[in-house]
């Protein structure tokens, strides 16, 4: 990373300690932030947050890691999250997971080679009653079909 | 404890338990609580565990340890409370009102029983081929509960790799039962944050900072981790191997130094009581397992005051007599080798505060392959050195590649308390059942280094030389027993006033000198910070250990470790010292011969410099 991207992310996040605080109970909100602006939080970030609360770096980590909306690693413009739950089970998730990996030709866990899709499965997303569901970034799609996934990947390209 | 009705839909099971405020006094007041049918009265804010342990009544624990915060994570404690619909952890349940608590129904005893079968289903490994075998808090209990088969199966494959990257401490996350004792301990005593649990769910782990290995992250390789682990997760660096084939070896002269902590608590090892003194015994023990000499770290430890307390002196007289205000004062000791790379890492600008003197063990190291084989005619090429210590962070400090100034590595081995117990029992030998005998010469004396073993001691042993060379008089303390030096309390201050001093230091007339005490990184943090803000401008001399009580709590002593234990090898300690003939450093004859023989131009001049001396490496806190 080069010295001066470093200093423009730690006035970033000492800026986000200005708006949310700088205790320990700020740190969900700045990460959210800098996951919003960046995709991901690097091993940099992680080290200037924890200096700034004035906790561990291994703490920050700690959480970063235990959300799964949080990461470490950059990932894909649109992340794509498959409900794993067991009510989506039942409903069919696995005929929309092997179309998923069909269309964007990669597997779960895997980012597309144009940075374009990140591929994941993620836990309970509550529509329970529409599954099989799925989010892209923020939106949420229900009632999945194989043929309604690939017109719905369509809409994104 | 009656239930009130509630309008809402929720079913009565769900509903909030209601009881009976009673008469709440206030905290501290007294509370009736009835445990299995036996009244109790206990103060109010005692947790269920409390009130168990005050009345010998059995709950088992995993995750709760007395040095550290609740954290409730294990829940093998669980008692029933009548009324409640769960069982909750006894540990953190405060006991406000009056209660009805069973610690031994059947709910109880099957719950417990089945979060055991659970840890167990996930627990990698055999006792047999373990080195926790027989000191293993998991495995005690699987014992208790009669554990005599895997009702959740039991893996067989390994799921995380051993990180064998750190000098001192070994982590296999297969034995973790994820009680995060390791976690509290690095964070809230040492104020260094290493460990934490990782992940979520089935895929939580402890692990390091972006999981590197632990020689890659911020550890000062302390083993209060170590020590506080219930199970065989982490363990020291064990180098028992080399050193029994060099031992095997016939060419080899092989050393071996003993420290004072170790001595008090080896005996642990063997069964006997927190307190029981093992030196003499100890020394037999090593003969008969094949060391070549067996030499006393006090005799290091008394150099290094020599060396310190000079340096100190110097570094006033640099200040008071030539007015040169870049003296670094106070001045810190820098025996404890988890304290040096504390500091290293987190306030690398204040490297020069350190004193320059190696620790005890190092210039022993440096003495024994200079003056020790110049004396015995041994070829220094020959000559295995092993320190005996209570200490991880040893293991760490004799690599240190600024560590052979002798020529050769000072120190090859550091071996801890615990390894050399096994040694011991590999060897066929009881330790308490062995005839005492003496150290080796040249350096047989013993002077006031042995109570360098608990906190406090060095700055005691330094101002007793320092005063006694000032003054011509011994310290003004009943039978040198500088009081306000001893304690447990985590920072500490005190203060002896310079009067009527030698004319050589007649500018140190009316000085008080004051002095200050922490032990355990978290309170070396406190006093670190202070600095920083340029509160210490009075103080002259800080003594800090990297471990909670001093060396008698290192990393490398006997599990368990308490408050309690750690008071009583202390005791010890200051038992044994309050029997020696000489207290005083600059009294030991040894110390005198080797100044006389080897390093005679004195303390802190040439040859000290090269050998007892060294330089500190600025580390910070960014990890790559
Ligand atoms: S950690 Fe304890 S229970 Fe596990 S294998 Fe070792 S001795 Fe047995
Ligand atoms: S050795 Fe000390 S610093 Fe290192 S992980 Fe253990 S407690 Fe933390
Ligand atoms: S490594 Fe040891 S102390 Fe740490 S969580 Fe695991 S079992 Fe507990």
């Amino acid at each position: 990373m080069l010295v001066s991207e470093k200093n423009a992310l730690t006035i970033e996040i000492e800026d986000l300690t200005k708006s949310f605080g700088d205790q320990r109970e700020s740190l969900l909100p700045i990460l959210q932030e800098i996951q919003l602006k960046h995709g991901h939080i690097s091993d940099f970030a992680q080290q200037e947050i924890a200096r700034l609360l004035d906790i561990h770096p291994v703490e920050v980590y700690g959480v970063v890691t235990f959300y799964s909306f949080l990461s470490t690693e950059p990932k894909g413009r649109l992340i794509v999250r498959l409900c794993q739950t067991i009510t989506c089970d039942l409903a069919g998730k696995e005929a929309i997971a092997n179309t998923l990996e069909k269309e964007l030709q990669i597997k779960f866990g895997e980012t597309t080679p144009d940075k374009k899709f990140t591929l994941e499965y993620c836990n309970c997303i509550g529509m329970c009653d529409q599954g099989p569901a799925m989010l892209i970034n923020e939106q949420v799609f229900t009632k999945l079909t194989p043929s309604k996934v690939i017109e719905i990947l369509k809409k994104f390209n | 404890m009656e239930k009130t009705q509630h309008t809402h839909r929720a079913p009565v099971s769900h509903q909030p338990l209601v009881v009976e405020k009673g008469n709440l006094g206030e905290i501290g007041s007294l509370v009736e609580v009835e445990i299995n049918g036996i009244p109790y009265k206990v103060p109010i804010g005692t947790t269920i565990l409390e009130a168990c342990r005050q009345n010998n009544i059995h709950i088992p624990t995993l995750c709760y340890h007395e040095d550290l915060c609740l954290a409730g994570v294990c829940r093998i404690c669980v008692v029933e409370v009548e009324g409640m619909k769960v069982l909750p952890t006894s540990c953190t349940f405060p006991i406000t009102n009056r209660i009805k608590v069973r610690t031994t129904s059947e709910k109880v005893r099957k719950a417990r029983r089945h979060i055991l079968d659970l840890l167990l289903s996930e627990h990698y490994g055999e006792c047999y081929s373990c080195h926790r075998n027989g000191n293993c808090e998991l495995q005690t209990l699987a014992k208790e509960y009669g554990v005599d088969f895997y009702r959740f199966g039991h893996i067989t494959e390994r799921r995380h790799k051993v990180d064998k990257s750190s000098y001192s401490v070994i982590r296999d996350m297969d034995k973790c039962i994820l009680c995060k004792r390791c976690v509290r301990t690095c964070i809230d005593l040492q104020e260094v944050g290493a460990l934490e649990a990782t992940q979520r769910g089935d895929m939580t782990t402890i692990s390091t900072f972006l999981d590197k290995p632990l020689a890659d992250v911020i550890c000062i390789n302390c083993g209060q981790c170590i020590n506080r682990c219930p199970t065989a997760a982490l363990k020291a660096n064990d180098p028992s191997d080399e050193i029994w084939a060099a031992i095997d070896d016939p060419e080899m002269h092989v050393v071996i130094q003993t420290a004072p902590s170790p001595r008090s608590g080896i005996g642990e090892e063997f069964g006997c009581e927190p307190g029981t003194s093992m030196t003499y015994k100890l020394n037999t023990a090593l003969r008969m397992i094949g060391f070549d000499a067996v030499l006393d770290t006090n005799f290091s430890a008394d150099l290094t005051i020599m060396e310190e307390g000079t340096e100190l002196l110097l570094r006033l007289k640099k200040l008071l007599v030539e007015g040169d205000s870049s003296v670094k004062l106070p001045q810190f000791t820098s025996c404890s080798p988890g304290w040096i790379k504390y500091i290293e890492h987190f306030y690398p600008d204040f490297l020069d505060y350190l004193s320059s003197c190696k620790s005890p063990q190092q210039m022993f190291g440096a003495v024994i392959k200079t003056f020790y084989a110049q004396e015995r005619n041994i070829d220094p090429n020959k000559i295995v050195t092993v320190a005996l210590m209570p200490c991880s962070a040893k293991k760490f400090e004799c690599n240190r590649p600024e560590m052979t100034d002798s020529g050769f590595k000072d120190v090859d081995y550091g071996l801890t308390t615990r390894e050399m117990a096994q040694m011991i029992r590999e060897a066929g030998l009881h330790l308490p059942e062995l005839q005492n005998s003496a150290f080796d010469e040249p350096f047989g004396d013993t002077g006031s280094g042995l109570i360098f073993g608990a906190t406090g001691g060095v700055m005691e042993s330094a101002l007793r030389t320092a005063y006694a060379l000032v003054t011509g008089r011994p310290v003004p303390f009943e039978n040198l027993q500088i009081l306000p030096c001893r304690g447990f309390e985590g920072v500490r201050e005190a203060s002896v006033l310079l009067e009527n001093v030698l004319p050589d230091w007649s500018f140190l007339e009316g000085v008080n000198l004051k002095f200050m005490i922490a032990h355990g990184t978290a309170n070396a943090k406190k006093v670190m910070d202070a600095l920083a803000r340029g509160e210490l401008k009075d103080i002259h001399f800080v003594e800090i250990m990297a471990c909670p009580g001093g060396c008698i709590g290192g990393g490398g002593q006997p599990i368990p470790t308490s408050p309690e234990i750690r008071q009583k090898r202390a005791e010890l300690i200051y038992n044994e010292a309050a029997d020696l003939e000489i207290n005083e450093s600059f009294r030991n004859p040894s110390i005198k011969y080797i100044y006389e023989k080897f390093l005679t131009e004195g303390p802190c001049r040439h040859l000290s410099h090269k050998l007892l001396h060294t330089h500190y490496v600025k580390r910070g806190k960014y990890i790559d």
